[in-house]
């Protein structure tokens, strides 16, 4: 019963919470590094360097009035950022923050669960984010969120493609689809697969912004073009839960990110026994930083690299990174067969 | 018994959303209940213990083929309601009676399996051990090779056609 009901309960209380704090945090942490980039400040009024400005911004998007267009389909458009978010959030379930702990004379596995098909799941519930998109744009009846939407929609399914390509490569080396497994293949062969894979490290890492609609790929945001993108209609809560779903999306591209290349909660160089006395660090908090320096990348690339325009990108995923992937899995087969 | 309750509410659920994707006035909401009811009969394959099919059922057809479907539907723009106009080469006994057909299937192998015990149960108990990734692309390559080969080579022609198809004007 505590085994079975309880602590995963509790376990999805708590990741939640966490998650969405992270996710307000994320923010602060954007504005501030690209403050930082500009020689600014960045927010420094609502408590000590606008630590509490996350908390000012929520309770005003949540004091705004709500605004539905009259055209616009009601019930589409009230499901639209609920159906953005929700995939960002349950994909959690598989990721693995670290090994079984003791915890009050308990093993606690430091993930919800753990099933066979775990990094199957992920690009399944990935691939549903997609509706959101679609639905917000069609059911605000508006031309600037449709066209925005279409384009959202093309580039997230082009890179789709590119990224589950890498993947299948990636599921050659490993021979396993757990998430937990994934790690364990890495914590055997004493070396991250981003060593072993380095191509499929840096795919994973275009595609995953690309699908994260990130500066430089942030098209289906193009203010200048686009007066806001898929969201222009949106007012109040309802916008905040598409940026939450965003944030949320990046969080996810860079834990999976961390436990397919980074050897998720393993120690830098498992196979290097010199470096042993880096496993004082407990396992979560190796995983907690590599994330977070995925995330500090996703930032420093967003303050850095102007915008691609959109025959670029089409071309980028479909003419580049598409024939990579599927030339990539050729290699690791021919290899892991050879070996 | 928890399993019983969970199945026959999934199966009135998906059936209640069945009937509403033929039912709705509105095209764009009749594919949203549609992507829906591939999502609850995912369930029904875990259900099952079929978690590889049950996630192959939302990647390909909730995640791929209903976005294209989506796609279609909101590019056409079909907001006439459908009494104003009916199709002229709409054939109602054909459909009819393709309807019928399938029907008609379905009841016989329900019937045989009904009626002789050892037909369908080896097909279901071989479904729950195929849950596992393994077994399932172990039975692919080797019991159905065959068909998983015409398969692919189908979709490789459709593909070069959709090539050729969209070159043409270049």
């Amino acid at each position: 019963m505590v085994d079975t009901l309880v602590i995963p309960l509790l376990k999805i209380v708590i990741l939640l919470n966490a998650i969405l704090i992270a996710v307000t945090y994320m923010v602060l942490l954007e504005r501030k590094v690209i403050a930082w980039v500009q020689s600014r400040l960045g927010p420094m009024r609502v408590g000590p360097y606008g630590a509490l400005q996350p908390i000012a911004d929520a309770i005003k998007l949540m004091a705004k009035e709500d605004i539905t267009p009259t055209r616009a389909d009601r019930w589409v458009f009230t499901a639209a950022p609920i159906v953005v978010l929700v995939p960002a959030l349950i994909v959690f379930a598989v990721i693995p923050f670290g090994p079984e702990v003791e915890l009050f004379g308990r093993s606690v596995p430091l993930y919800i669960t753990d099933i066979n098909v775990g990094l199957l799941y992920v690009v399944a519930i990935a691939s549903l984010g997609v509706y959101g998109i679609i639905l917000a744009g069609w059911a605000s009846n508006s031309k600037y969120p449709l066209l925005a939407s279409l384009r959202a929609t093309a580039q997230l399914i082009s890179y789709e493609v590119a990224v589950t390509m890498i993947l299948v490569s990636l599921v050659l080396t490993a021979g396993t689809l757990s998430m937990v497994g994934i790690v364990e293949a890495q914590r055997d062969a004493g070396l991250w697969f981003a060593f072993v894979q380095p191509v499929a490290f840096v795919v994973f890492f275009i595609g995953g912004m690309a699908e994260t609609n990130r500066a430089p790929f942030d098209m289906p945001e193009a203010e200048q073009e686009l007066t806001g993108g898929f969201h222009t209609e949106y007012s109040g809560m309802r916008f905040a839960l598409f940026f939450l779903a965003e944030y949320a999306n990046m969080i996810v591209i860079s834990t999976v990110a961390t436990t397919l290349f980074l050897g998720g909660w393993l120690r830098p160089f498992p196979g290097v026994a010199a470096l042993g006395f880096l496993d004082l660090v407990p396992a979560w908090i190796w995983f907690l930083f590599k994330t977070f320096v995925f995330l500090y990348v996703f930032l420093w690339i967003r303050a850095t690299l102007p915008r691609y325009r959109y025959d670029q990108l089409m071309r980028l995923g479909w003419k580049v990174l598409i024939p990579i992937g599927i030339g990539n899995i050729v290699v690791t087969g021919v290899v892991k067969v050879l070996l | 018994m928890g399993e019983a309750i969970v199945f026959y509410g999934l199966s009135a659920l998906i059936l209640g959303f069945a009937v509403m994707v033929i039912s709705t006035r509105d095209t764009v909401h009749s594919v949203l209940f549609l992507v829906v009811n591939f999502l609850l009969v995912a369930m029904l394959y875990v259900l099952l213990g079929a978690e590889f099919l049950a996630v192959i059922q939302v990647l390909v057809y909730a995640g791929g083929i209903l976005v294209l479907y989506l796609f279609v539907v909101m590019l056409v723009n079909l907001k006439r309601p459908p009494e104003t106009y009916q199709d002229p080469r709409r054939q109602t006994r054909l459909g009819l009676a393709l309807s019928g057909a399938v029907l008609a299937e379905f009841v016989a192998i329900g019937v045989y399996g009904y009626t002789s015990p050892e037909g369908l149960p080896a097909v279901a108990a071989q479904a729950v051990e195929g849950g596992n990734v393994e077994q399932v692309g172990w039975v692919l390559y080797t019991n159905y090779l065959i068909p998983f080969e015409v398969a692919s080579i189908l979709l490789l022609v459709a593909m070069i056609g959709a090539i050729v198809l969209a070159q043409r004007d270049v």
